[in-house]
């Protein structure tokens, strides 16, 4: 029965933006998406066959930060990313979720044209930020992701002290006012929940901090900035339970003002922070939709399979 | 994916599917890596070994130069008598014989060249009747002519004994000496730094006139105030000349009147300036404290003064300096260049196969021949820069002396040929330290609107620092040790005037200087008396390794304060 209702969620989600080309794609495979069982639909994709995402209706309501218009990304000869279309609701929280190797780093590094600097690395289709083309060869790349704070599957402080840290991204603009440095300073480490641990050692060098404690400085530098989009990798993947929670807390907060991207591998974070949530698979949109509607009730036996625990 | 397949089932039978693991003696050796573990053990032991051999040598004899040995008195059968410092005993075989006997021998330094016409002696064991260290025996050190031992007989004043017998000579001696070297010593400094202005003074105003006809022609008013200024400053000069020889001729004149008698063991008897001597002591009389007293009053000679007599005698300051002066310039201009080069090729140039050929090009570079370096040096900054830069600011110089500023060898030239030399050690080490900074700091930097320089400026290079470090200190090492391109580039055997020193304007950048490692060679191979100087040798051995040494040592502490503050620790 959901298969049924999934063409014409798709037939409906494309925006008048969506090209025709898109279109085309869809409509013969969905014809007989109805006789997919879950196995075949992934086996059609370990194949290379086309499958295409069922995007929730109540997508294409929210407005968008970030377009995504059918990204294709290749490594090589090797390609990561199969005709990715997505929005990114604006000041929202939307989670990317998939099984190790499925290309959501890969996305996430493509908002922010990090793969820029990888010369082997091929692009197709476009992305829009607040209606600014990513791709577009006007686009200044620096302006780009001062726009956009990230935050690595790894942490990765600088060789410098924590306060430096956290005020890179004014430094790099030349920022010199004691005065806003301290401000922003504290207020990023509050943040980031790790104020209270390193206030009194703000000029130690920051390589000196434990795993968790450098994450949680990445997260203080990324959200230094104020930037439109924050792009989260795995940010948890290094803390424990308390940070954990400290950190959700703090996109908690940050819902409503900031519009964030996050990656996870944990089922529970996904549900406990994030509004919407997309479901990668191979390089591929499989599905996506307001978190309660993927956790409670997917359109596709995979995704159900996936967030529960039962592959991937 | 495929958690609805059925999972298959291996028909899995206990012996047959299961590899066998063998336990053989062979197996668990392996594994355990023991015969690795004593191969690697060795190859370490070897190398120590060989270090601490070479650096033990070099310390022990470098050490023990100056240590006051006893004079040891030798009486054989044949009726001679020897005095000296026995250096050396070894075992030899008397082949002259029927049957080959094997006896021993010593090898004693019997100093007094200009009556023996030796430095050493060897003397058969077996011919000695008596030997002895009598008390009073006194190694008397001198400005010129090397060594002297003997027996204090009398101290003269203008010939006439003040002190008569050794005991009264000895302690009329020490209490005049002092002041007697005082006053050598302000004479010196008279006629070579006070001189010595007058003389450049002067030059600076021939030169000045030489290059106002240059400039303006022998007509020209210029001309002719630049040889009215000539007049007076040497009317000036003279006078300055005339009243320095006053108080030079009135010191040596006060210094003059003293002299030392001394009998020797062949029976002579010699008068030596009391001026002349740099230093007595009385080896078999003083206890260990005035032996210490003497060992570091002759490495603070060492360390602080003049060569004198070739070079194999009195100290090598000049050389300490030179070393110290040009490794510091020559690490001011390879480590700019070396890091910009590096980070040009590792991060600005597309890798390709001409970034890959230059690579090789530039390994290769580290394996020319130091000499090619220095022929390199003196054609190009020499030969073709200097001259040209002489022709253009010194050409005066040029003209009336005939002698080139910077077109010959120089402190300048110096650094820059061992620059050069070093360069390739500074590149590779630049680049290893560039690419072993993790690309996620990189990434970060990006991530957070950085540009490249920007990025490369604030956690490139500081992330990069210690590794650059090693490469400077590779390459000071290396410099400071080098001696063959420096030998065509402007080290010479004897530069008394420093390059770097107290007068305007303190570094100067044509001047020749010397070197300790050429000061090794020359010592050690150009010295007329070699058996003298060996011990030299090793002494200024002792002291180069020492300065590398302490040079590293700083860079290294440097490295690791750096290390703490930008390589973390986090596992
Ligand atoms: N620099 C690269 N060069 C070539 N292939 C790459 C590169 N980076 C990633 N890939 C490949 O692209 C695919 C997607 O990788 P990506 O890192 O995006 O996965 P991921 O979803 O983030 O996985 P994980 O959850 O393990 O972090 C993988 O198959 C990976 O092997
Ligand atoms: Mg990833």
């Amino acid at each position: 029965m959901k298969m049924l209702v999934s063409p014409v969620a798709n037939r409906d989600s494309h925006s008048p933006l969506s090209t025709p080309k898109a279109d085309d794609l869809s409509m013969p495979t969905s014809a007989h998406a109805p006789a997919t069982s879950p196995v075949d639909r992934l086996a059609a994709i370990a194949n290379g066959d086309h499958v295409p995402s069922e995007v929730h209706p109540q997508m294409h309501l929210e407005p968008p930060v970030l377009e995504i218009k059918n990204f294709n990304l290749w490594y090589g000869s090797k390609q990561a990313i199969h005709g990715i279309t997505m929005n990114i609701p604006n000041n929202k929280v939307t989670a990317l979720v998939g099984p190790s190797g499925c290309g959501k780093s890969t996305l996430l590094r493509s908002v922010n044209r990090l793969n820029d600097l990888l010369n082997n690395v091929r692009i197709d289709g476009d992305m829009r930020l607040n209606g600014d083309s990513i791709y577009n060869s006007r686009m200044d790349v620096i302006d780009l992701r001062k726009r956009m704070g990230m935050v690595f599957q790894k942490p990765n402080p600088f060789p410098m002290s924590i306060y430096e840290n956290v005020v890179y991204s004014l430094r790099i603009d030349g920022e010199r006012n004691r005065g806003v440095l301290d401000q922003i300073c504290e207020k990023s480490l509050r943040g980031a929940a790790l104020w209270d641990e390193v206030k009194d050692r703000l000029t130690e060098t920051a390589l000196g901090l434990s795993g968790g404690q450098q994450q949680r400085l990445c997260i203080a530098r990324a959200i230094a900035a104020e930037p439109e989009v924050l792009l989260l990798d795995e940010p948890c993947s290094a803390l424990d339970p308390i940070a954990t929670g400290k950190v959700e807390d703090l996109i908690q907060e940050l819902r409503g003002t900031y519009s964030v991207l996050i990656v996870t591998h944990n089922m529970q974070q996904a549900s406990r922070t994030s509004d919407f949530t997309a479901f990668m698979y191979l390089g591929r949109l499989i599905e996506y939709g307001p978190t309660t509607e993927i956790f409670t009730k997917p359109i596709l036996k995979e995704t159900e399979a996936y967030v529960t625990g039962r592959f991937g | 994916m495929n958690s609805d397949a059925s999972p298959k089932t291996f028909p899995l039978r206990e012996n047959e599917l299961r590899p066998k693991r063998r336990r053989s003696a062979h197996t668990t050796l392996a594994s355990h890596g023991e015969p690795w573990v004593w191969l690697m053990a060795g190859s370490l032991t070897l190398a120590l070994m060989m270090i601490a051999g070479l650096l033990g040598l070099i310390v022990v004899r470098g050490s023990s130069t100056f240590w006051p040995v006893p004079l040891q008195l030798v009486q054989t059968s044949n009726g001679r008598e020897s005095l000296g410092e026995v250096t050396r005993r070894e075992e030899a075989i008397d082949a002259t014989g029927p049957k080959p006997i094997p006896f021993t021998r010593r090898l004693i330094r019997i100093a007094n060249f200009e009556i023996t016409g030796n430095h050493f002696e060897w003397i058969d064991d077996r011919l000695i009747t008596s030997e002895s260290n009598p008390t009073w025996a006194t190694a008397v050190e001198r400005l010129e002519g090397g060594r002297f031992h003997g027996f204090p007989t009398r101290l003269l004043e203008r010939g006439v004994a003040v002190a008569e017998g050794p005991e009264a000579a000895w302690e009329k001696f020490n209490e005049l000496h002092p002041s007697v070297r005082i006053r050598w010593r302000s004479a010196m400094h008279l006629d070579h730094t006070d001189r010595g202005r007058l003389q450049r003074t002067l030059r600076n105003a021939r030169l000045a006139v030489v290059q106002a006809d240059l400039d303006y022609g022998n007509k020209s008013p210029q001309y002719f105030a630049a040889i009215k200024s000539e007049k007076q400053i040497l009317q000036e000069t003279e006078q300055a000349a005339l009243s320095l020889d006053t108080q030079t001729s009135e010191l040596r004149e006060e210094n003059a009147k003293w002299s030392f008698e001394f009998s020797t063991t062949s029976g002579e008897t010699t008068t030596i300036p009391l001026e002349s001597i740099v230093r007595a002591w009385q080896p078999n009389r003083i206890g260990l404290m005035q032996k210490m007293a003497v060992y570091a009053s002759r490495w603070w000679e060492f360390l602080s003064d003049n060569p004198r007599e070739a070079n194999s005698a009195g100290g090598v300051f000049p050389a300490i300096w030179g070393t110290l002066a040009m490794t510091m310039i020559m690490a001011l201009f390879v480590a700019p260049f070396g890091v910009l080069a590096a980070l040009y090729l590792r991060e600005y140039a597309t890798s390709g196969p001409l970034t890959t050929f230059i690579r090789i090009a530039i390994n290769n570079l580290a394996g020319v021949p130091s000499i090619v370096y220095g022929a390199f040096g003196l054609g190009f900054f020499c030969y073709f820069l200097g001259s040209g830069i002489d022709a253009i600011f010194f050409q005066a110089s040029l003209v009336a002396d005939n002698q080139p500023t910077f077109g010959t060898g120089g402190l300048l030239w110096a650094s820059l040929t061992l620059a050069l030399l070093t360069l390739p050690v500074v590149i590779v080490a630049t680049e290893e330290a560039l690419s072993s900074v993790p690309n996620s700091m990189r990434e970060g930097s990006y991530a957070c609107g950085a540009g490249k320089w920007q990025t490369i400026r604030r956690i490139v290079l500081p992330r990069a620092l210690p590794g650059i470090m090693t490469g400077l200190i590779l390459a000071m090492a290396r410099g400071a040790g080098e001696v063959a391109p420096l030998m065509l580039v402007g080290v010479k055997k004897l530069a008394v005037d420093l390059p770097i020193d107290t007068e305007f304007p303190y570094i100067h950048a044509s001047r020749e200087f010397m070197h300790l490692s050429y000061l090794v060679y020359d010592v050690g191979f150009q010295s007329p008396n070699s058996q003298a100087a060996q011990p030299m040798v090793f002494t200024i051995t002792f002291l180069l390794v020492t300065l590398i040494a302490l040079l590293n040592i700083s860079a290294i502490w440097i490295r690791a304060r750096l290390k703490r503050r930008y390589v973390s620790q986090q596992f």
